[in-house]
């Protein structure tokens, strides 16, 4: 069953992908280019002579960027199905869909937007080399206690459900994530490494693009996952009640 | 009376945690993997010698909001 759910959640990532990259080329492409040309100027302002291109820009905004988002698709589909397979009939009595979109939801928030609100994605020359693997460090660490905070969450809204009620419970657990959110934002440091001409429009449209690309993925796993696995698990709990009733 | 007795009502049957377990682990690990590889190889830690991986996925690691330069 799991590895049903895991060929299924992978397949829809790669759609998901497919689209996301769509998105990406339309909407963050231009923004990346931008970003590049401010960096090759402020490079020659400066007299230092331009950094010998690896790879072109042509196959970096292609081939590359397809590589990069199919990948990155696939791999969350085929985590969201693990997950899925954990959650689904421990939600109460929500049926896959519901799980599904469910689950999408809560993740886009605990794993994108959060974590983006704290550190958010930066264009080509927004940010400097030598703090790299400091940054990469914080931005982990936050994607971590988010989604630690956001399980918890989840966990206290159960435990809440039959004294509150649905919607006590979750006003509650949503309030507790907050807290827990504007802590740690307060506590990790902040990084702000935006050169000081950077267009405040390219900056602003990149991460509007970034945002959009993720919700794209996110929309696309949630609600086609839902619809791709919704026969396969009906016919496992019609067997589960089944052997139960016997 | 019998035919709502036996109509079959059924909700959703988790699936047990020693089923789900070494799934979550052997493809857990293998999935995350590539979104290193996306992500963070040849930036801040490195499994690979050189550029190249960083170099061509890097419009994808920007706009996925990964650190990157
Ligand atoms: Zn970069």
């Amino acid at each position: 069953m799991v590895g049903k759910l895991l060929l299924r959640g992978m397949l829809v990532g790669l759609v998901a992908g497919i689209l996301a990259f769509a998105f990406a080329r339309v909407y963050g492409e231009p923004q990346v280019d931008k970003a590049i040309a401010f960096e090759e100027q402020q490079a020659q302002a400066a007299g230092e002579a331009p950094e010998p291109e690896m790879v072109s820009r042509a196959t970096q905004a292609g081939i590359g960027l397809a590589t990069g988002v199919l990948v990155y698709g696939a791999a969350l589909g085929g985590l969201f199905s693990l997950v899925f397979a954990y959650a689904y009939g421990r939600l109460g009595s929500l049926g896959p869909r519901g799980t599904s979109a469910l689950l999408a939801l809560l993740g886009f928030l605990a794993v994108i937007v959060v974590p983006s609100l704290k550190y958010p994605a930066s264009p080509p020359s927004v940010g400097n080399p030598e703090t790299i693997a400091y940054r990469t460090e914080l931005f982990f660490i936050m994607i971590v206690i988010s989604i630690a905070a956001m399980v918890a969450a989840v966990g206290l809204a159960q435990r809440l459900w039959s004294r509150l009620g649905a919607w006590n419970a979750s006003i509650v657990a949503g309030l507790a994530f907050l807290v827990v959110f504007a802590l740690v934002k307060a506590a990790l440091p902040d990084i702000n490494e935006v050169p000081e001409n950077f267009s405040a429009t390219v900056l602003w449209q990149f991460r509007v693009a970034s945002l959009g690309i993720q919700l794209v993925l996110w929309t696309v796993v949630g609600l086609g996952f839902g619809a791709v696995v919704e026969r396969v698990v009906a016919v496992r709990d019609q067997r589960g009640s089944a052997r139960r009733y016997a | 009376m019998s035919d709502t007795t036996f109509a079959p009502t059924y909700g959703p049957v988790a699936i047990p945690v020693r089923e789900l377990l070494p799934w979550a682990i052997f493809a857990g690990l293998m999935l995350m993997l590539m979104i290193y590889f996306v992500g963070a190889e040849e930036g801040a830690t490195s499994l690979i010698r050189g550029t190249m991986v960083h170099e061509f996925v890097h419009d994808g690691r920007h706009l996925l909001g990964f650190p990157c330069h």
